[in-house]
């Protein structure tokens, strides 16, 4: 039987706010547990939320970037639950009326664009942190992360594979660091992915009843765990079994998803508007404020690569898919070096070197600057493309010498003395005198081989173009 | 010392008749004497109210004083104060040392006024007779079988046997004009949002609002400049310029239009209070105030509203004594849940559990839509009564409670009937408006008090018309036997 998956994804992204949701505690990760517990982060009696704007900012910038509806007015409300590390026995949240309104995403998955649409995006706080068995039978609750920023935007159920759920978490993690509201950091946490997944019987139209992976936070993840759970959907279905609602958890080590509770265990969180809020407006005015300075999206900024830089497709999207990557390049290209050479250099040699160092371009010892000098000696003949691959490597690791330096202590600069050039060409064509028959005869061939000869002669440093010129002169003749 | 107005003590603390020290020690005597009786106060401390008193003497000294440095305030145990035990009347809260103060607390230390004790109170405000307090009920200084109404009972019942001169209240059905009438003074709600409620112990949170109590209008009118003000920490607390509002004190009140709503005087009035009422209003005429009829026609849905609101917003602000991080924790437990059940079960009185309850229930699935939404459709209907009744009137007055004060334990068992005692000041909570209650007769030798409801920001109008009245009567004046 041939079955349609279903995908509904929702994004938890933690806001790049210095400052918590509601007070002016510090959001930064890793530090002693409860050092960043204020008495609001504590939730101390008398104590009440007062909104971060920044927050707010943060979420306008989302809802800028997928062309979303961006409401005037939005409501904050309570989630009410019991949970040690809920300090206030509820989550201050969004409900009924979210902060960003529908939208959509343009994603690539499988050779083919679709745009996924995006049903809300809402403002939110993050609970702390249970660390079990700290000492023996004990809970540490840790509130620093209690109250840090949150905007959980979720999709339609409009992905069809483990594919293009992936592609789209790909897709919304590029965007939300490019807008700079989120570090985007998996690991610890500043992303994470809560996917619904649902089969139905190809051609039908009623949905499936969903089971939700909670917190992938991984793309591998993502991938394994959609494919291990529409595996075990079709074959329980298949095997006349049946699926019930339920919130379930992927376990890495083992590749499985399990469930954690079912529907009828699920809380009743008694929602209600936030009294100690008042209803969160945004104007035109700030809006119009935040357009101007949002940054040229990925989508955006791969059409000009490709218009105006002449970039190919591959190559367009490639760069264009981060935003650190983007910057590098721009920077590039505005070194006055050609567009195309920068993108096969970054996408080449550049790229390998910083997967087999396992860092970021940003942490590149080879700045923009420094590629920059380096390619311009190509582009001026100094070296050759291959030669300046040796110079790459050679600098990688010394920060301390320029390229020009280290052309000349490598020996590579290019002979474009003309006069010098001449002499290994005339000896060229006096010791080969065959192989200037057989190319006068028509075969090209020889052409080549009469090229690499005097390449050899110059041990490499000779200018390529130069030799074949002359060649073709003296050939004629 | 005793029965002077506020603006006397600083005189003659100005003029050193006596010293700040001198007076809260005078005051802390009288407490000493009281309070096994009245059970006024939860947490007396003797040497910080004398250190914070003899500041306000080296303030005084050096000329820095504003009118309430110096003055002995009793603080209900609802706001934080610093290093006070703050326990809102709840067993959950008994060791809870507050580490930060209040918005009302700093404004009051930054005057330079003496925290004099902090007052008894229902469980989290949550009362209209001051018996659901674990800490014990509250007396009346009137009649010590009788209550001294409810939530801010103890502020209530300092100031009418004059333990304190000034006091502070909060108030989100009644708890700061039911008890004033009870007992005899003068009490202000000011306008939702005039007080900022940082600091101050959550009960509704969009219905709480802190004001004075003291003995007159003038008095009240002292204690609103200093307590009142915007602050970026409670984010329903308004912005507005700051107001002098004992400014319009002396004003004339020639003209002024009085509403009588027809629903404050059905049945569930007292007859007697009733006549005492009418006698007030008389008194307006003959200051040259003009009479007017209208209606809350909403208003019999004010306390069915406020006990679906209330209890929802109660249920969730009070989700935080868990146990987990401070305040009570039961002793023994077999797991979370179980210390969650028993710590709540054990930490919480009564009253609370039920509104608790309550409000979970409206608050549910299913039942949302039912009762907290349409409480909240109706809250609306309530509040544009008030604002087309303000078309025709300047003021709207009434009974501030349908009896004089009742018997302790009549009504503990019976929350309905208790409930009632609201009758006449909720609606007011529900739309945010200011009203006062002050002294305007006696019943059997108990206190009578008549309701002012003015317009949103009318403090200071309020007060003008309460002081009108109190510069032609004297009830506010009396004292109960005992503690002249």
């Amino acid at each position: 039987m041939d079955w349609d998956i279903v995908i509904g994804i929702e994004t938890h992204i933690q806001l790049k706010t210095k400052s918590k949701q509601f007070s002016g505690a510090s959001t930064a990760y890793g530090n002693e547990p409860n050092s960043q517990a204020c008495l609001v982060s504590l939730a101390y009696p008398g104590l009440l939320p007062v909104l971060n704007h920044e927050s707010v900012n943060c979420a306008i910038k989302l809802g800028l970037a997928i062309n979303a509806k961006i409401a005037r007015r939005s409501i904050f409300a309570r989630k009410n639950y019991f949970y040690p590390d809920l300090p206030k026995g509820y989550q201050i949240s969004q409900m009924e009326l979210p902060i960003v309104g529908p939208g959509y995403l343009s994603i690539n998955a499988n050779e083919k664009k679709k745009d996924v649409r995006i049903l809300r995006a809402h403002l939110e706080e993050d609970a702390g942190k249970s660390s079990h068995g700290v000492s023996q039978g004990k809970t540490g609750i840790d509130l620093n992360r209690a109250g840090t920023p949150l905007l959980e935007i979720v999709t339609e159920p409009d992905m069809n594979s483990a594919e293009e759920a992936v592609a789209y978490a790909k897709k919304l993690h590029e965007l939300v660091q490019w807008i700079g509201i989120c570090d985007g950091n998996m690991q610890e946490g500043s992303f994470r992915c809560d996917v619904n997944v649902s089969v139905k019987k190809k051609g039908t139209e009623v949905l499936g009843t969903r089971r939700e992976i909670k917190n992938l936070n991984s793309f591998k993840f993502i991938k394994q765990a959609v494919d291990y759970e529409v595996n075990w959907q079709i074959e329980t279905l298949e095997d006349g079994g049946k699926i019930d609602q339920a919130t379930i958890l992927f376990n890495p080590e083992t590749g499985e998803t399990k469930a954690m509770r079912s529907k009828e265990e699920a809380n009743d969180y008694r929602y209600f508007p936030d009294p100690d809020l008042l209803p969160l407006l945004v104007t035109e005015e700030q809006i119009d404020e935040i357009k101007k300075l949002m940054p040229k999206l990925p989508d955006e900024m791969q059409e000009s690569f490709k218009k105006e830089l002449g970039l190919s497709e591959y190559d367009a999207s490639e760069i264009a898919s981060d935003s650190e990557v983007t910057k590098y390049f721009l920077a590039l290209v505005d070194s006055k070096v050609n567009p195309k050479l920068s993108a096969n250099w970054i996408l080449g040699n550049l790229y390998s070197r910083l997967n087999e160092e396992e860092i970021n371009i940003n942490q590149s010892p080879i700045d923009s600057q420094r590629l920059a000098e380096l390619i311009k000696r190509i582009e001026d003949s100094t070296i050759s493309n291959n030669a300046a691959k040796k110079v790459f490597d050679f600098i990688w690791d010394k920060s301390s010498i320029t390229v020009d330096q280290a052309i000349d202590e490598l020996g590579l600069k290019q002979i474009s003395d003309s006069g010098e050039i001449d002499i290994l060409v005339d000896q060229v064509l006096k010791n080969n005198q065959l192989m200037v028959e057989e190319y006068r005869s028509g075969k090209d061939k020889a052409f080549n081989a009469l090229v690499g000869q005097v390449m050899k002669a110059s041990k490499g440093k000779a200018n390529p173009s130069q030799v074949s010129e002359l060649l073709k002169q003296k050939i004629s003749k | 010392m005793l029965n002077l107005s506020l603006q006397s003590l600083a005189l003659h603390l100005e003029k050193k008749t006596f010293s700040s020290a001198e007076l809260t020690q005078f005051f802390l005597g009288r407490i000493k004497q009281h309070n096994p009786s009245l059970n006024a106060f939860i947490s007396i401390d003797e040497e910080k109210s004398l250190t914070m008193a003899k500041k306000a003497d080296e303030l005084i000294a050096k000329g820095k004083k504003s009118t309430l440095t110096g003055i002995p305030v009793a603080q209900k145990d609802i706001f934080c104060s610093q290093g006070w035990p703050t326990t809102c009347g709840s067993k959950m809260l008994e060791n809870f040392i507050a580490p930060y103060d209040a918005m009302v607390i700093e404004k009051f230390n930054e005057v330079g006024a003496v925290n004099i004790g902090k007052t008894n109170m229902d469980e989290f405000a949550m009362g209209s007779s001051n018996e659901t307090s674990y800490f014990g009920p509250v007396k009346n200084p009137w009649n010590l079988d009788l209550v001294p109404g409810g939530s801010s009972g103890g502020s209530a019942s300092a100031i009418a046997a004059r333990l304190a001169p000034a006091a502070t209240g909060t108030d989100t059905g009644g708890s700061i004009r039911q008890p004033a009438s009870l007992c005899g003074f003068t009490g202000l709600k000011p306008t939702y949002g005039l007080v900022s409620r940082y600091g101050m112990i959550a009960f509704a949170s969009s219905l709480d609002q802190a004001g004075p109590m003291a003995i007159s209008a003038e008095d009240c009118a002292l204690l609103m400049n200093v307590m009142s003000g915007h602050d970026k920490r409670d984010s329903t607390s308004i912005e507005r310029d700051k107001e002098d509002y004992g400014s319009k004190l002396n004003s004339s009140i020639k003209g002024l239009k009085i509403g009588i709503p027809k629903e404050f005087f059905g049945e569930g009035l007292d007859s007697s209070v009733h006549t005492l009422i009418d006698a007030a209003i008389d008194q307006y005429k003959k200051l040259g105030a003009e009479i007017i009829e209208i209606s809350l026609p909403n208003n019999h849905l004010a306390i069915p509203v406020y006990y679906v609101i209330a209890p929802a917003e109660a249920s969730s602000n009070l989700s935080r004594y868990d146990g987990v991080r401070y305040g009570y924790r039961t002793k023994e437990y077999d797991d979370l849940t179980d210390m969650y059940f028993k710590t709540r079960q054990e930490g919480f009185g009564e009253e609370v559990k039920r509104r608790i309850l309550i409000g979970t229930y409206v608050l549910s699935a299913g039942y949302y839509d039912a009762y907290y939404l349409k409480a909240q459709k109706i809250r609306r209907l309530i509040s544009e009564d008030f604002t087309n009744a303000f078309k025709q009137c300047d003021v709207i007055m009434g009974p501030s409670a349908p009896s004089v004060a009742f018997n302790a334990g009549e009504k503990k068992e019976d929350p309905l009937a208790m409930y009632m005692q609201d009758i006449y000041t909720i609606s007011t909570n529900l739309a945010g408006l200011p009203a006062m209650s002050i002294p305007a007769g006696f019943v059997s030798n108990l206190p009578v008090g008549l309701q002012l409801i003015g317009n949103y920001f009318t403090e200071a109008k309020l007060l003008n018309i309460a002081h009108s009245f109190q510069k032609n009567t004297d009830w506010h004046l009396k004292s109960a036997k005992g503690f002249e």
